[in-house]
């Protein structure tokens, strides 16, 4: 893999089309058959959807064919010959390429030195010193040829999300793949970056190469597939064509019907319950991240944040929470300043938090449900005062709140850990709602969430409004913003650009998002 | 908590396993007990080979083992043989005292010194390892348990000696001035923690230091330095403050009772308090327990004392049950023993007591085995450490025996953490 061999042979241009076959793919951990004879045919030029719901089996898949995992059982096809890949190395010598969710690459390299990462162009045997130049060349070549405007210059961590994927891909074609997987592409991008990922995807298939494309976003599948195979606990549930609709699609991923639509009536607001003026809060590295925040909660309304991951959204929300320390401004729960006050009393104050990352900041991943459940009320009657827990109140609880609130889980004695993603995040629903609330603060609620889930959990953020508390929901998912909010706030480095209705087209507030004002501001009151 | 599922029998199943089946499946996967158990007989088998290559008699016989094998072979079993069973008579019970005390020629003090000395050694590691397991389960690794204990057995002996007092309020007054000592000497390094972010490792470390010179410049000092001595030694505690003991020559003490009481106090601060609930939330996830409203800050400050507080409690037994006065080596290896002790216990109140008990017992047959067959107690510290090792490297006992994985036994996990 030392020298340029892999590089060089792109310079050489001509595209072997690529058609793969999976076979009978069976995959076991222990007890549990992640992938259960999964039969798919991704066909040379074709943008090839594979949907599915978080756990359902996609990535295990993926990870075989790219040789971080071996399958048990059956077989992988390439142009009709069987392969075995031990590495991904072994994939790539094949043709087969993957983009990462998350991404892997150097910080504080630049472009190139990570695109020549792994297969760096060496001059003068295999302790000789990189050809920086060459390695600089090919970059660009293979930028230009596909389309994928990227400055070998410029070091990673200075780029944009959607910059450092478009490096991700052009990492990938420089090694000459045929074949490329795009795990979870648009999690991260912008509306904008992901018309223009999309653009590229079928650009790339119509140069021939094949793209395996990885989403539970149902929106982009009927966009750009060609076809889409449906997993579900991992099994190939259906092979459908993008004519299928939204509806019949996310039925196949979850096994039964669901309503994609937050069916709601309309607000009922009441007084003004937060009220924030000329909030200034710093990042943890003394950046200015909330810049002139001016936002008021009315109480039976869900006011949205919409905007995309960054800009500033997770520094406002650990402000009124008393998570951050702001430098200047005020914030103010039904007149009463929440500057300064400790987020322990501001949450026994009546204000409910279901922070963004769940693992992180949510759930104690090793403690049980039911201590999950009275995570920040251990201390408060009935569950315990400030010496003792109440384990009985505790555990009383818990059995109430896993019926109420649909947790799947044999004993809320279990860790949370061994829970769905979509269940932990129910635990932390039910613990925040369970307790009479002024405010409520969701921030992405359905990050990493099952479509079943996302519909329970939606359903619950409607019926708090409907009890009367004000609601801000924070989510970099447009269509989950529209779907919950009354009144959008669009937010667009540390700034609120415009406060819109929902029902305004999706695109102008796709171009807010991306910080572009000319379009006509209106304001839903 | 995890750990244990391993012992539990799986909820009902259509096919129902019959418990004993269920047992001794469980009986041969990883779970703790199995590892812990594997771990001290593989420590032995090293110490066994330790024990033959260290006897030069021994091993001259193995120069001509081709010849007659059986020579070396039984010369190697009577050694290691001997060896082991002296650690056991030394540690629980020797046959023999007991058949005399049947008899009527031995007494029962004989007869039971061996537990008794196995409880003497154990009792101060008890509390140290309590310190550091409890320091543990709050994410912080309290290195300070001998520092604590230093001040423990400093503040102890000096309530013991310079107060007058009537019995029993003089000996809790001696012990509480143990406790606050200890609890002090844990305050610092928590409240550095909580305030500078100055990491706990570093800190307890050089506090040790500290206590321990401060230790060896006080026993010389006027009115503390034994008037009648010139070398490095106090005066005698107060008999009104000594933990009372069986009668000589047995030596243990109350504090075996005391321990007992500290561990059951430890385990239900750990699993019912809501300070319990709070360090363990702060021990796995802090940006957890902060977003939830706990201060992360208040809870290691106030855990390092609790954990200094207990170390601390360590050296006032120590001093005011076995030792009796001060000397530079009063405080022995206890604090860092503590270490090794949680560590064997897995962090669990009740599992320290049983490892401290084990170490204690190994300490009191080890020193009958340097008598008896004349190998070095060092043996014993090798052993210690072996276990340790083996412990600390699941992975290595599960591929030498084959174990099958238990589900859910996070081992190993209580040593990943902490740095």
């Amino acid at each position: 893999m030392v020298g340029g061999g892999q590089l060089s042979s792109v310079a050489s241009g001509q595209e072997i089309p690529l058609r793969l076959e999976l076979r009978g793919i069976t995959k076991r951990f222990g007890d549990l058959v992640a992938n259960d004879h999964i039969d798919i045919t991704v066909e040379p030029g074709e943008v090839h959807a594979l949907l599915g719901e978080n756990g359902a089996g996609k990535s295990t898949l993926m990870n075989q064919l790219y040789g971080l995992l071996q399958p048990d059982e059956g077989e992988i096809l390439v142009d009709g010959e069987a392969k075995v890949f031990r590495s991904p190395r072994d994939a790539i010598a094949a043709g087969i390429g993957m983009v990462h969710q998350h991404f892997m690459l150097v910080p504080v390299f630049t472009v190139a030195e990570n695109i020549a990462l792994g297969a760096e162009d060496v001059r003068g045997g295999p302790l000789g010193i990189l050809d920086r130049r060459r390695n600089r060349r090919d970059v660009l070549e293979t930028s230009q040829k596909y389309g994928l405007p990227v400055d070998p210059d410029a070091l990673v961590e200075n780029l944009p999300v959607g910059a450092q994927q478009r490096v991700e891909i052009v990492k990938a074609l420089t090694r000459d793949v045929d074949l490329l997987i795009l795990d979870e592409p648009t999690a991260v991008l912008t509306p904008q970056e992901t018309d223009e990922l999309l653009a590229v995807m079928r650009s790339l298939a119509e140069t021939g190469k094949s793209i395996v494309f990885i989403t539970h976003k149902l929106r982009e599948v009927k966009a750009i597939a060609d076809r889409i195979t449906v997993i579900r606990r991992g099994r190939t549930v259906a092979t459908a064509s993008p004519d299928t609709s939204e509806d019949e699609l996310a039925a196949l991923m979850v096994g039964r019907d669901v309503s994609l639509e937050v069916s709601k009536g309309p607000a009922e607001p009441g007084r003004d319950v937060l009220k924030i003026s000329g909030l200034i809060v710093d990042d943890d590295r003394g950046v200015r991240a909330v810049d002139g925040v001016d936002l008021t909660v009315r109480a039976g309304e869900v006011l949205g944040v919409a905007g995309v991951q960054g800009n500033g959204q997770t520094e406002l929300v650990e402000a009124i929470i008393g998570l951050r320390g702001i430098r200047a401004g005020s914030m103010e729960l039904d007149n009463e300043s929440l500057a300064g006050m400790g987020t322990k009393k501001i949450l026994h104050s009546g204000v409910g938090y279901i922070p963004e990352d769940r693992s992180h900041d949510g759930v104690v991943k090793e403690f049980s449900v039911a201590e999950n459940l009275v995570l920040d009320m251990y201390d408060r009657p009935p569950f315990g005062n400030a010496f003792r827990l109440n384990a009985k109140a505790v555990a009383d609880n818990a059995g109430e709140r896993v019926g109420q609130f649909d947790i799947r889980t044999t004993s809320a004695e279990h860790a949370v850990s061994t829970l769905s993603g979509g269940n932990q995040q129910k635990v932390v629903v039910a613990r925040e709602m369970s307790r009479p609330l002024r405010l409520m603060i969701a921030s992405q609620p359905t990050r990493g969430v099952d479509v079943g889930s996302i519909e329970f959990i939606h359903n619950q953020i409607i019926h708090e409004r409907d009890s009367g508390t004000a609601v801000l929901v924070v989510s970099s998912e447009l269509d989950e913003v529209v779907g919950l909010a009354d009144r959008i706030a669009v937010m667009y480095r540390g700034r609120i650009l415009a406060t819109v209705s929902p029902d305004m087209p999706r695109e102008e507030i796709g171009l807010l998002m991306a910080g572009i004002t000319s379009a006509p501001q209106e304001d839903a009151e | 908590m995890s750990t244990e599922v391993a012992e539990k029998p799986a909820p009902p199943k259509p096919k129902q396993d019959s418990f004993l089946a269920l047992f001794l499946k469980n009986l041969w996967s990883a779970n703790t007990v199995t590892v812990t158990v594997l771990s001290i007989f593989l420590a032995l088998v090293i110490g066994a080979v330790l024990i033959v290559i260290s006897d030069s008699d021994v091993l001259s016989k193995f120069s001509y083992f081709t010849a007659r094998p059986s020579d070396a072979l039984n010369a190697s079993w009577d050694l290691i043989s001997s060896a082991y069973a002296d650690l056991f008579k030394g540690a629980i019970l020797d046959p023999a005292s007991i058949q005399a005390w049947a008899d009527g020629t031995g007494t029962w003090q004989a007869a039971l010194n061996p537990i008794s000395e196995t409880l003497t050694y154990a009792t101060p590691l008890v509390f140290t390892g309590l310190s550091v397991a409890i320091a543990f389960r709050g994410g912080l690794f309290n290195i300070g348990g001998q520092g604590q204990a230093v001040i423990g057995c400093v503040l102890g002996a000096v309530a013991g000696f310079a107060f007058s007092l009537p019995a029993g309020i003089h000996l809790i007054v001696a012990l509480l001035f143990g406790l606050i000592g200890g609890a002090l000497w844990g305050f610092l390094p928590g409240l550095l923690k909580a305030r500078a972010g100055a990491h706990e490792v570093i800190t307890t470390i050089m506090l040790n230091y500290v206590a321990t010179l401060f230790l060896g410049w006080l026993i010389l000092q006027k009115g503390v330095q034994d008037p009648n001595r010139s070398d490095a030694i106090s005066k005698a505690v107060k008999s009104t403050a000594v933990l009372p003991a069986l009668p000589s020559p047995l030596r243990v003490h109350l504090g075996i009772v005391l321990a007992v009481l500290v561990t059951a106090g430890v385990a239900w601060l750990i699993n019912r308090s809501s300070f319990g609930f709070e360090l363990r939330a702060v021990g796995v996830n802090p940006p957890a327990a902060k977003t939830a409203g706990m201060s992360v800050a208040r809870t290691y400050t106030l855990l390092m004392v609790v954990a200094g507080g207990l170390a601390g409690l360590g050296g006032a037994v120590q001093v005011l049950g076995t030792a009796d006065k001060l000397t530079a080596q009063v405080a022995g290896n206890i604090g860092f023993d503590g270490l090794l002790v949680a560590l064997l216990g897995r962090n669990k109140p009740w599992g320290t007591l049983l490892a401290a008990i084990l170490y204690g017992a190994l300490r009191a047959g080890g020193n009958l085995m340097q008598v008896d067959v004349g190998i070095s107690l060092e043996l014993v510290t090798v052993l210690q450490a072996l276990i340790v090792i083996f412990i600390a490297a699941p992975a290595l006992v599960k591929a030498i025996f084959q174990l099958r994985a238990a589900r859910a036994a996070r081992l190993g996990a209580s040593l990943a953490k902490g740095w």
